[in-house]
């Protein structure tokens, strides 16, 4: 049993920490998020080609550091410290770990390109009618000799205008909510028959409404086997939660040490008002959970690779509690920061904004809660 | 980072719970299943097994007969006793006033006391609170005046835990009422027989005798029982309150709880189900077992982190806080789960004969437990002094 990370993993997060420090300071980030692009793509150049980040958690056969889950926790909760919104979740961590998963010739050829920073994918998985439920779908891919022909609708597809690939969930075969008949694929974002309506989100980053009319797609875009998906799909979405775990962390850490910083400045009735007790008692509260964010993105990390449904619990546990907290420490920032925690002035309420975002990212805490109660409890 | 254990520490914990299958007395296991409650001799019955295998203190150092086991056989160790829900031992002697002796004491103060808490010859009990200092420790007033080779100790402790049985006692009293409040104090080992010692029963609301108050009336103390400088005794008291929180915390045994409360859930009926498949209910049980969950990955943070082995520090107040906390929730849960039979009290009517008590075994007892357990946020520095704590020494305000 051991709870430290290594030197590699140290050296990762202050490498990953010192350039964050140097080029994503928070007028910058407003800046970028502002223009046309909605981010600065020099950027993910940057993490992939100087600093080799996008491999952290790669094989060294496919020009990786050999890491694996641990390195993208790293990663995410540096970029959650700076409201980071470079695509690592969708590509690295999603599609990365969709990769890594089916192996063979798919994993060789596209892992490097990940890697070099060429590659950009968006996981496009939701849709209107199903909520947080990864089998509920209605778009459909159908066999066409040797490819697919895939029709339907996806929503809030995060980072999709800046994406090269598209990692889609499609039904094969099957009902509208059955676990078989799933598959998935990853296919070129600019094929014919692709509608994207772009837009910005809340929280500073871009997404997309994207339509599938009758878009043809070559046989070797299915990643796993035809209709039995499901599984796959379930076990990166976890890979997924517990790096948006990680990220929470960041965030919180963030929204913590703001409202640390901003008491001991703001003064009423002739005195930080850090000396107030009342204020004093909530802060140890965020603080508190905060430590409990990062016990629990670690739990949730060390238990991915456990049989399924204790994976499933660990992970819904891990998401269910960062919730919880995050929603606690970003309200409490806010209000504790008084007025000006409402304005767009302050890095606070930006912190405050993607910590909501996140508390419902791939599933709410009650839904969570719903999981873990069927995995855990058996009731 | 990982958190599988070696072979050498699962060979370890096959032998922990070989040990305990084997040794644990089956009339305590049978009273503990009956819900009955436990005395002294309970206590020191485990304990003397315990002692005999020289398993009694896993934190001491070797030399003063501990057993050398790294901080995860430490873990196994509390891990496994808790899932075989053995009695959890009396902290004054081995976990309280042992470490401050060892750490602080004189070679004949080592020498004498810390053989006799090991072997359970003595039993300790704790006089640091009184009627006007309970958060505000410092401002305690009970004084030690010298005498001759002695001193004459005179004053009143209140909240004393089963100083009814108590051998000796550790005593906090001021020996400079000039001096600014914690650096008058000194830390005093009483002989509870002496003249001038009474000890009064308080009687808590799950109508427990557990704690008591102390009056001490000239009572006459050796220096030589005096631990570490005169007026230096509040660095022992804070020693030993940062060695108290740590195994505050109590993941294991609010593990084992969960789980009892979750067979209490599924054998009560709720409507056609078991009380464990009402919604509502049910979330509760999920919820506590998240935030154990997390508070049980938080202590192995610090357990088998970065600054292991370095003593616990001011996060341990955060471990205090949440553990009490779910101790709380725990005892709460159980008394809603045994509907009814909650209510029904026998002590005082006919205690000690024979006949079986209303209601299910698992349900005696919850009510007082749930009383009682109302303590563990206030004792021990309460969470709200814990917070305090963090604000100081964590967060710098």
């Amino acid at each position: 049993m051991d709870f430290t990370y290594t030197e590699t993993q140290d050296m990762i997060r202050d490498t990953l920490a010192r350039f964050l420090g140097d080029t994503y300071d928070f007028e910058t980030r407003q800046k970028f998020i502002a223009s046309d692009a909605g981010r600065d793509p020099a950027i993910w150049t940057a993490l992939a080609q100087e600093l080799g980040m996008l491999g952290a958690s790669f094989a060294e056969e496919h020009g990786g550091l050999g890491g694996g889950a641990l390195e993208n926790a790293i990663v995410m909760e540096e970029l959650g410290k700076v409201l980071g919104i470079e695509p690592y979740l969708p590509t690295v961590v999603i599609a990365g770990g969709a990769l890594k998963a089916v192996g063979g010739a798919q994993a060789d050829a596209l892992i490097p390109e990940i890697i070099s920073g060429n590659m950009i994918v968006a996981f496009a998985y939701a849709e209107p009618q199903g909520r947080y439920d990864l089998a509920n779908l209605k778009t459909s891919a159908k066999k066409d000799g040797a490819g697919y022909v895939l029709n339907g609708h996806k929503s809030v597809v995060q980072a999709a205008p800046w994406a090269t690939h598209l990692l889609v969930t499609a039904r094969t075969g099957g009902g509208q909510r059955d676990a078989d008949g799933v598959s998935l694929f990853l296919i070129d974002a600019n094929l014919p028959g692709i509608v994207r309506r772009d837009y910005p989100t809340v929280d500073g980053g871009r997404a997309s409404e994207i339509y599938f009319e009758n878009v043809a797609i070559p046989g070797d875009a299915l990643l796993g086997s035809e209709g039995a998906g499901l599984p796959l799909i379930e076990r990166i979405v976890d890979e997924a939660i517990v790096a948006v775990c990680a990220e929470a962390t960041g965030v919180m850490q963030k929204l913590h040490e703001g409202t640390l910083e901003y008491t001991q400045q703001r003064k009423q009735f002739g005195i930080p008002i850090a000396k107030f007790q009342v204020l004093q008692h909530r802060m140890v509260d965020m603080f508190m959970e905060v430590e409990q964010a990062r016990s629990m993105t670690i739990m949730g990390t060390l238990k991915l690779d456990l049989p399924a449904n204790e994976r499933m619990a660990a992970v819904s546990a891990a998401k269910n509690k960062v919730a919880r907290g995050a929603n606690f420490v970003g309200q409490n920032a806010i209000q504790t920061h008084g007025g000006i925690g409402i304005t767009q002035e302050l890095a606070i309420g930006h912190y405050f904004k993607r910590a909501t975002m996140i508390e419902s990212q791939f599933g709410s805490a009650d839904h969570h809660m719903a999981r873990y109660e069927r995995l855990a409890l058996k009731v | 980072m990982d958190m599988e254990f070696s072979p050498e520490d699962l060979a370890f914990q096959q032998e922990v719970r070989t040990f305990i299958a084997e040794n644990y007395p089956a009339e305590l296991r049978g009273k503990q299943d009956e819900g009955d409650e436990l005395g002294k001799e309970d206590f020191l019955a485990w304990h003397r097994i315990l002692y005999k295998k020289g398993w009694v203190a896993p934190a001491w150092p070797v030399e003063y007969g501990g057993t050398g086991w790294t901080p995860t056989q430490r873990f196994i160790f509390s891990e496994e006793t808790a899932r075989a829900d053995c009695i959890r031992l009396m902290p004054f002697g081995l976990a309280m006033v042992g470490p401050v002796i060892y750490t602080f004491g004189t070679p004949e103060q080592k020498a004498y006391f810390l053989p006799r808490i090991l072997s359970g010859e003595d039993w300790w009990c704790q006089g640091y609170s009184e009627p006007g200092a309970g958060s505000d420790l410092a401002s305690l007033r009970t004084t030690a005046v010298p005498d001759g080779d002695d001193y004459i100790v005179n004053g009143q402790k209140t909240w004393t835990t089963m100083a009814q049985h108590a051998d000796w006692g550790f005593f906090l009293v001021r020996t400079d009422k000039d001096a600014k409040q914690q650096e008058g104090i000194s830390f005093l080992l009483i002989d509870m027989k002496s003249p001038g010692v009474t000890v009064r029963p308080i009687i808590t609301l799950g109508g427990e005798h557990e704690v008591n108050e102390v009056w001490l009336e000239d009572v006459r103390v050796p220096q030589s029982q005096r631990v570490y400088e005169e007026n230096k005794g509040w660095t022992c008291a804070k020693f030993l309150l940062a060695h108290e929180r740590t195994g505050i915390a109590g993941v294991a045994a609010s593990k084992r709880g969960v789980e009892k409360v979750k067979a209490i859930a599924r054998t009560e009926l709720d409507g056609d189900a078991s009380l464990l498949s009402n919604p509502f209910f049910k979330r509760k049980i999920a919820e506590l077992e998240i935030d154990l969950t997390a508070l049980e990955f938080t202590e192995l943070r610090t357990l088998a982190g970065p600054n292991a082995g370095k003593g616990p520090g001011p996060e341990s107040s955060l471990l205090k806080i949440k553990g009490s906390e779910i101790q709380q929730r725990l005892t709460e849960l159980t008394l809603e789960a045994v509907g009814h039979y909650g209510a029904p009290y026998f002590r005082g009517f006919g205690e000690g004969d024979n006949e079986h008590p209303i209601g299910p075994d698992y349900a005696h007892r919850a009510a007082p437990t749930y009383f009682n357990m109302r303590k563990t946020t206030i004792y021990g520095g309460s969470n709200e002094i814990q917070r305090n704590i963090i604000a100081k020494m964590v967060l710098g305000l």
